[in-house]
Order: structure tokens, then C-alpha cells, then sequence
């Protein structure tokens, strides 16, 4: 499993509005400029395809901070 | 004996509405990558138009494009999600507005994404077991009328579309192997909750529900769990198409085309990467339409067949996935 930072990184690429470098684990995601339904999608897409792990919409309903969302998937990673 | 697609043809109601359109009304959603769906453009039904309406016109459209003899049509398959009337059938009104022959059969269903592939296996029954020769297969979306004005996800992605296949009796099988199966429990996770038998419309049928997002819809109006359709298509989706390669004893590289139901490209891509399906052999045909449920693998094929893209001999595999949940795929030679 990646570290949180490496997760950050990845996850900075995929959402292609925001700026290298500006999120960090207590960012809340919800408050990522421009955050949208397809910012959720592309999110449980970078958990399914780089980890193999489901987030579901409800994960992402109960989760605050990017730092929660690592916890999710490092823990269901094992 | 088996059967075989024909002809194509589709139709796309007047009224536009593009990205422009939606930023005017939406500007608050500039910026939020939509455009990673791939969609430009959609097409929508008009307030007095119905979803037999716009199957009526792919139908003609079909006839007078090939020369087809409406008399020449021995079966009416239609998959439609809005039909006219309770009863009758919406297939028996279209075979009168048609002017199809008497010795004609109907028979519909309300499957979305996944209906035009199983319309194919229902005409090759039709064909190989019943004794027609021509089936004459039409599907039509009209979802849009199902949606709350503030629904801005749902808006973005579908359109509407009504299509048109001609299928024959062939002396090869040339569609075949299927690959299917259903998530009965998934059944609400694409839902118009109430107005039907189940859930009569009450007041709160019509009390808004907004999600995370800002869209707004109700009991009453057309909702997707878009995450949780991700999750199952990207779990579904690939496997079926391995066993579907099983099965037909076909390798990726023995298929010329794969065309997948297009939800958005965004998915449509990352399904395409799971699977391992080269880009040049990998369908994209959303940009114009957006989503048009039981319609985009239909519209592709026509596209497709427009571009030259197939010749005889040419080998699709075609795949369908979403509303139940459920899933169908088949091998198709032209």
C-alpha cells in the first residue's frame, strides 16, 4: 500500500483541476475547489483500479478528510 | 440456420441541448471536469413527443434509408421504457402506424441499457424458432421526461434517441455466444421510485431530495446511484467479457471491434484499460448524443457501418450493463 503522501499524489493527477501540491491528508474533499459528482467518481475510480478497493458513495457520505479516505482504503487493502 | 444484423438506421429529436446550454443554466458547475464524460451534446424529446413517436420515425427512417418494404417485416420487436398506453402494447400501436402486414407478430419489454442486445437474441428466437425471416427490432429512450429540471448529473449524461435494426434469417449463426445475468438487489440503485403500481404518487413523492452534489431530484423523478453503478460495472463488466471470449474461443485480438453500452467515456475508458482492449479496437460514440440507454450500441453500429468500419466478416463483440442491474453480451459477425 502506498503511503498517504503517494496517495496524494496520485490522487492530485487524477483530479486534473487541482494544482500538484495543495492537498494534504486534513484537506476536507469536499471543499476541493470545483468538487462535483465526477470528482466523487473519479476518486472510487483511483481506489478500484490503483488499490482493487470499493469506496462506495456512502464511504464517501461518512469520510471528512482525505486523510479518512487513506485510512478506508489502506485498512480494506490490508 | 441463425440470424444476422442488416441495416441500422436512428433518429435524434430537433431540440439540442450542449454544454453551452448547460453552463448558462448551470455556471456553477464550469470547471468540475464533466467534460471528462466525453459528452458534448444531447439530444432531447419534446414535451408532446412520446418514446413511440421517435421509435415511429427510426422505423421510416429505416425504410426509406435502405428500401426496406414495410410489408417485408415479418416480426416487431420494441424495447421501450415509456410505453403509450397501459394497455395495449405500444408494439401493436407502432404495427398499425406502420402499416406492417397482418402476419406480422409484436412482442416489447422495458429493459434500459442492456435491451439491445438482448432484443438480438430475442430476434434470432423469432427467426430460428417462429419462423420469421425479417425481425424488425426497434429501441427508444425517452428518459429525459423522468427528470427533475435540477437534476444536473442526469441532465449532462443522457439524451434521447429512438433506433432502428433490421435483422434476417442467415444461413450462418452469426450472432452468438451470450454471456448474461442480473442483480436483482441492485434494482434500486437506477429507480423512478413512485407513479407506478408499487409506490402511488403521494405528496412526498414530490418533496426534493438533494444530494452532496446539488442535484435535486425526488420519488417522483428519474435517480441513479452513480457510484454504486460504477462499482458493479467495473466489477461485472470485465468479467463477462472473459467468459464471453470463453466461450466464443475468441481472444482479444480475434475480435475487430468491441462495443460497449455508452453510460460516459470516462467508465466506458477505465473498463476498456481493466479489460485490456486496444484503443483502436475500442468504440467511443458519446460525444454527440450522450447516453441514450437502450440506444447507444445501435447508434454506434450505424456510425460505425458509416465509417466502413464493417465490411464482411468484421467480428463486434457488443456489451450491455446497468438498470436491474444487469448485464448481456453477445458476438456479432457481419
Amino acid at each position: 500500500m502506498d503511503s498517504i503522501d503517494q496517495f496524494i499524489v496520485k490522487l492530485e493527477r487524477e483530479l486534473d483541476m487541482v494544482e500538484p501540491g495543495t492537498l494534504n491528508p486534513e484537506v476536507n474533499y469536499r471543499n476541493i475547489p470545483n468538487w462535483s459528482s465526477m470528482y466523487a467518481l473519479i476518486i472510487v475510480a483511483l481506489c478500484e483500479t490503483e488499490y482493487d478497493v470499493a469506496v462506495t458513495g456512502e464511504d464517501l457520505r461518512k469520510c471528512n478528510t482525505i486523510s479518512d479516505l487513506y485510512n478506508i482504503v489502506a485498512s480494506r487493502k490490508g | 440456420m441463425g440470424s444476422k444484423i442488416s441495416v441500422i438506421s436512428y433518429y435524434l429529436p430537433e431540440k439540442t441541448f450542449t454544454n453551452e446550454d448547460f453552463y448558462l443554466e448551470f455556471p456553477e458547475s464550469k470547471g468540475t471536469s464533466l467534460e471528462k464524460t466525453g459528452i458534448y451534446k444531447r439530444h432531447i424529446i419534446a414535451p408532446d413527443e412520446t418514446a413511440s413517436d421517435m421509435a415511429f420515425k427510426a422505423a421510416e427512417k429505416l425504410f426509406s434509408e435502405h428500401q426496406i418494404d414495410p410489408q417485408s417485416i415479418d416480426f416487431l420487436i420494441l424495447a421501450c421504457i415509456e410505453p403509450d398506453y397501459y394497455t395495449p402494447p405500444t408494439s401493436a400501436v407502432l404495427h398499425g402506424r406502420l402499416g406492417l402486414k397482418p402476419a406480422c407478430g409484436i412482442m416489447e419489454y422495458n429493459h434500459g441499457c442492456s435491451a439491445y442486445v438482448y432484443g438480438l437474441g430475442m430476434a434470432d428466437g423469432a427467426i430460428t424458432r417462429m419462423g420469421a425471416k425479417r425481425v424488425l427490432f426497434l429501441t427508444t429512450s425517452s428518459l429525459t421526461h423522468t427528470f427533475h429540471p435540477g437534476d444536473k448529473s442526469s441532465r449532462f449524461v443522457f439524451g434521447d434517441a429512438a433506433t432502428a435494426t433490421l435483422l434476417e434469417d442467415s444461413d450462418t449463426e452469426d450472432i452468438g455466444p451470450y454471456e448474461y445475468g442480473t442483480n436483482g438487489n441492485g434494482y434500486n440503485r437506477i429507480i423512478v421510485e413512485d407513479g407506478h403500481a408499487r409506490n402511488a404518487i403521494t405528496e412526498e413523492s414530490l418533496m426534493e431530495i438533494k444530494d452532496d452534489f446539488g442535484n435535486i431530484t425526488s420519488r417522483a423523478t428519474f435517480r441513479m446511484d452513480g457510484t454504486g453503478v460504477f462499482l458493479f460495472t467495473m466489477k461485472t463488466v470485465p468479467a463477462m467479457i472473459e467468459e464471453l471470449l470463453k466461450k466464443a474461443a475468441l481472444k482479444i485480438e480475434d475480435v475487430d471491434y468491441f462495443v460497449f453500452h455508452q453510460p460516459n467515456e470516462f467508465l466506458n475508458e477505465m473498463l476498456r484499460k481493466k479489460i485490456g482492449i486496444p484503443e483502436e479496437k475500442f468504440i467511443h460514440c458519446i460525444r454527440e448524443t450522450g447516453n441514450t440507454v437502450q440506444c447507444t450500441i445501435p447508434i454506434a453500429l450505424c456510425e460505425m457501418y458509416a465509417e466502413g468500419k464493417l465490411t464482411r466478416g468484421t467480428t463486434v463483440v457488443l456489451a450491455g450493463f446497468g438498470v436491474g442491474l444487469s448485464w448481456i453480451s453477445t458476438v456479432a459477425k457481419f
